[in-house]
């Protein structure tokens, strides 16, 4: 009897955790529901979003800004030392621009902003909720998906593609310093090729649905976690791991779907 | 709205509680218990840790649903109760938490204006006065505008408590209020829980197991274990009551019906192994 407990032991945890893992998905929608219903209580109240907007968006503007600058200048030296083996050097503006615009900028931002705006917004729910601070709340008669979540959800998403335009212009002007101020490309041509090519609704479009969408999953993730996350500082700490491992993951996947339906060949 | 009778029509029972049913999981916490606290008193819920008392008042603020059972408040099954009637009902109750639960990224000023803020269109003018006027009742007008992490843990329950009186609540919930406090900041906040409940005319529940403390504030006692109540009545009744298990509770004794050690095998045989 028991060898054929331990035989089939593997196959019963793999359903329960396949049961879990669905429960909690069931769960995170059902949150996510709640959420995108207390939306409208918000409009009256802008400055809760403007708030949240300092904290999720403007605080991660610096490390989105070099970040940027960094994967700038790394494109402009290894594009060109590509591209000049092809004598096209001059297209280093539309393949810097094409590159950053469809897929770093929104990319490399949503794993930053994981990193930074959604394993703060985790941690920071998770200490309000074992400090009983939504129960709180429920007491007084105030509804926390209203007041505390909808404007946190509201900034992520608005916040997103900001910074995603950030790290985008920052990274096109770090590698024309790289391209054109140390490597000899010539200004005009990175300048009007990038202009040439990169088209506004297929390229700078796509890249604006695309951390749209991930400003919308991950700020989701984050939020779910917190609130979600087992009221002890354990506990807390694990939300906050899974809330970027989540995020970081389901923004990878993501991409891929994305780019895959707004590919126009 | 379901109304079981009439809301406010004066019934000396401010809360019913009727053959409640709760369980976490396969444990039963209450298991068909009834209680009825009055107006005007403060009914003191006393038990062993771990036998829900904090979950009664999560059950009778609604922020659980029973599994059996009802408990209405003034007039009101609060658990049939829509959102919209349950947030309207909760206006009128207070709840001070054991932790505080105040806001931490708001000065204790803010804390106390928050529940006026949500729920009233009044000036910033008369905000400031009702703060004041509550923060001094607690006393601690002077600690206006400190953050929550600069208070000690008996400051942020009177802080906690300013904020639950903020709305003026018919009654006032009050869960573990003594426990982790020195001798004065007790004797604070006992004077404040009777002054408050007898000033302003509210109905309050204490949940504690500060025997001491809160027989000499209550009115009346509910004392629970497993379940169930195990005893009942006034702090006098209680002094003289024929049940060992409430005589062993309310005097602190180590051994009695509430067993010294946790259920085991012989001694002898788990040494040894015989």
């Amino acid at each position: 009897m028991r060898i054929l407990e331990s035989m089939t032991e593997p196959f019963a945890a793999l359903g329960r955790y396949t049961l879990r893992s669905f429960e909690r998905l069931g769960r995170s929608t059902l949150f996510l529901l709640q959420v995108i219903r207390g939306l409208p209580t918000v409009l009256p109240r802008p400055w809760l979003v403007v708030q949240q907007m300092h904290s999720v968006g403007v605080r991660t503007t610096v490390i989105i800004l070099v970040a940027g600058a960094f994967v700038g200048m790394v494109l402009g030296l290894q594009l060109f030392n590509i591209l000049v083996r092809f004598n096209s050097e001059s297209s280093l503006g539309t393949t810097v621009g094409l590159t950053l615009v469809r897929e770093l900028g929104p990319v490399i931002t949503a794993l930053l902003f994981a990193g930074r705006a959604g394993s703060a917004l985790t941690a920071e729910l998770g200490l309000m909720k074992a400090t009983e601070q939504f129960s709180g709340m429920e007491m007084m008669a105030v509804d926390p998906y209203k007041r505390v979540l909808a404007p946190r959800f509201i900034a992520g998403v608005v916040s997103m593609p900001l910074l995603a335009g950030l790290f985008s212009a920052i990274g096109v002007l770090s590698a024309y310093v790289i391209g054109v101020g140390l490597l000899g490309v010539d200004a005009g041509s990175y300048w009007s090729q990038m202009q040439h090519s990169v088209d506004f609704y297929n390229d700078l479009m796509t890249g604006f649905y695309k951390s749209l969408a991930f400003g919308f999953v991950s700020t989701w993730i984050a939020l779910f976690e917190g609130y979600d996350s087992v009221p002890t500082s354990e506990g807390v700490g694990r939300a906050t791991t899974q809330s970027v491992v989540h995020s970081s993951l389901a923004v990878l996947g993501l991409n891929f779907i994305l780019t895959a339906l707004l590919l126009k060949t | 709205m379901q109304l079981d009778n009439k809301p406010g029509t004066g019934d000396d029972i401010l809360i019913k509680v009727r053959g409640l049913g709760f369980r976490r999981g396969s444990r039963v916490i209450f298991d068909g218990m009834d209680m009825d606290f009055r107006r005007g008193a403060i009914t003191a819920i006393m038990g062993p840790s771990g036998t829900g008392k904090t979950t009664l008042l999560k059950l009778i603020g609604a922020q659980l649903y029973p599994e059996a059972g009802s408990i209405t408040v003034d007039g009101l099954n609060i658990h049939a109760l829509s959102q919209g009637d349950l947030y309207d009902l909760r206006k009128r109750m207070g709840m001070l938490f054991q932790s505080g639960a105040l806001l931490t990224d708001l000065t204790v000023f803010d804390n106390v204006a928050y529940p006026i803020r949500e729920h009233t269109r009044l000036s910033e003018r008369m905000i400031r006065y009702l703060v004041l006027a509550r923060l001094h009742a607690v006393g601690l007008r002077g600690a206006a505008d400190l953050m929550p992490s600069e208070l000690s843990g008996g400051m942020a329950r009177r802080v906690a408590l300013a904020r639950a009186i903020a709305l003026d609540p018919m009654m006032i919930m009050y869960d573990e209020p003594f426990s982790g406090q020195d001798p004065i900041s007790m004797g604070v906040l006992m004077k404040l829980i009777r002054e408050l409940n007898d000033t302003l005319g509210l109905t309050s529940i204490i949940v504690s197991h500060d025997v001491r403390e809160a027989s000499s504030i209550a009115d009346y006692i509910y004392v629970i274990a497993d379940g169930r109540i195990m005893e009942q009545g006034t702090p006098e009744q209680m002094e003289t009551t024929h049940s060992d298990w409430a005589r062993q509770f309310l005097n602190g004794l180590p051994d009695g019906p509430v067993a010294f050690h946790y259920p085991a095998p012989d001694y002898g045989a788990d040494l040894f192994g015989t």
